[in-house]
């Protein structure tokens, strides 16, 4: 039912709300005094030198790869396990088969070494 | 017309939850600060009023009269919504736990002991709880510090690990109850027996994983702050600063609740069905202890390094709870 889900409507409003509030209301309660050096990117109390917008390495780019299809297939396993109890032993074959190809793409990554860092 | 039964009763009950969770907030990180400071034979925070009391609200008034300001480098926009998203995700997940075993009426209208009692709560929450994330990755890279940066790739490898184990020891809860509703998890323990007695891996692997998802110690790593000054929030001050102590507080206490609810049984316990508000109080007893044990952690275990994270998270962690899940599926098929 669409109406159930209307508390948590109102409870996003009502979080928002506050969050804006907590973060706007103190704004207005400080002093204000800005200056060049107070708005500087902080590093440590050095100059800073150039921008933390360039290109870095990524290590973990593969695995973060990897991540979204595991994720996406430990998606599935939620209507399954709320269903199990009907389905029986036809759910657990459908689902092992789909472990078991889940487990050879994991034992495949493994081996190839896509977990470790470069 | 019921309006009120739809919308004042709700608008009052999320108001008080916020409001209690933000006071509870304030005196988690005394309580964390006193509790640490004791198991390294410190005293702690004792000035302000008796037993340093007081501390939570002089820390409060001094972060909302400090200067607002803004780097003049940082992407603004986004540099804004971080500590916003900290703070309103972390406790919209609040909506789906339930608090007793029934709830009370007011002038004939009823108060549910659960404020919105849907049936894909179990899934609602392992949504909203990970929304948290987002903040801290944003945080970093939209305030252009190179420890932000730092800090916010950290963040994002420490994301892509524990989700995995934490949505796998899940599964294996719903498989065990059949069902994704708070209340109904709580009944199948009623009837049976708490989940961490059917299902210990998955309360341990959920545990860890869940000190992951809150940025706790030892996996703080995106705050680290004795190599990244403060990692993602280096570059905030004032209540923006605040606000992410603030998410993640929330979160350690949501974690708390979400354990509580799921492997402890929720408000059960000892004439709980027949008064509700000793559930309440057993539920929060159980949130508590939930939040000792995070404390107790921190003080004593050392953080660990973001490849190592990654390393026990995939292939430790990982074919655990996949395990435990196969285990689980064959005990209940058969």
């Amino acid at each position: 039912m669409p109406a159930d889900y209307l508390p948590i409507l109102i409870m996003l409003v009502v979080a928002a709300l506050f969050a804006l509030v907590a973060l706007i209301v103190p704004y207005y309660m400080g002093p204000r005094n800005p200056s060049t050096s107070k708005s500087d990117t902080y590093e440590s109390g050095k100059l800073p030198f150039g921008t933390a917008r360039r290109q870095v390495p990524i290590h973990y780019y593969m695995v973060a790869m990897l991540f979204m299809m595991f994720d996406i297939e430990v998606i599935f396993f939620y209507p399954w396990a709320v269903i199990f109890r009907q389905l029986k032993i036809f759910g657990l074959i459908e689902m092992g088969v789909f472990v078991a190809i889940l487990l050879v793409g994991y034992v495949y990554i493994w081996k190839k070494g896509a977990l470790e860092w470069d | 017309m019921d309006w009120i039964q739809t919308l004042l009763i709700p608008i009052v009950y999320s108001t008080i939850l916020v409001v209690i969770l933000l006071t509870g907030f304030a005196y988690l990180s005394y309580v964390e600060r006193k509790l640490v400071a004791r198991f390294t034979m410190r005293f702690g925070p004792n000035r302000a009023g008796p037993f340093g009391l007081l501390q939570p609200l002089a820390d409060a008034l001094k972060m909302m009269f400090k200067e607002e300001l803004s780097p003049k480098n940082a992407d603004l926009p986004v540099y804004l919504l971080a500590p916003f998203l900290a703070i309103s995700t972390a406790v919209i997940g609040w909506a789906v736990f339930p608090f007793a075993s029934r709830g009370f009426s007011v002038l004939g209208y009823s108060v549910p002991p659960v404020l919105a009692d849907v049936n894909i709560g179990l899934l609602y929450v392992a949504a909203v709880t990970s929304i948290g994330s987002y903040a801290v990755v944003l945080a970093g890279w939209s305030s252009n510090n190179k420890y932000s940066l730092l800090g916010a790739l950290r963040a994002g490898a420490q994301m892509v690990s524990y989700e995995l184990p934490l949505g796998l020891t899940l599964v294996a809860v719903i498989l065990v109850v059949g069902s994704m509703n708070m209340t109904e998890i709580i009944q199948y323990q009623l009837d049976h027996t708490w989940l961490i007695v059917l299902q210990p891996f998955a309360a341990i692997i959920f545990f860890i994983a869940g000190l992951a998802e809150s940025n706790r110690s030892p996996f703080d790593l995106p705050e680290t702050e004795n190599e990244l000054v403060s990692g993602y929030i280096t570059e905030y001050g004032g209540i923006r600063f605040a606000a992410f102590f603030m998410g993640e507080y929330i979160h350690m206490i949501t974690f708390g609740a979400i354990i509580s609810i799921l492997f402890l049984g929720g408000w059960s316990g000892p004439g709980a069905d027949a008064v509700p508000f000793l559930g309440l109080v057993y539920f929060i007893l159980k949130i508590a202890l939930m939040i000792f044990m995070m404390i107790w952690v921190r003080a004593s275990v050392p953080r660990v390094r973001y490849d190592q994270l990654m390393r026990f998270c995939w292939k430790f962690l990982m074919p655990l709870a996949l395990l435990n899940l196969v285990v689980t599926a064959i005990v209940i098929a058969l």
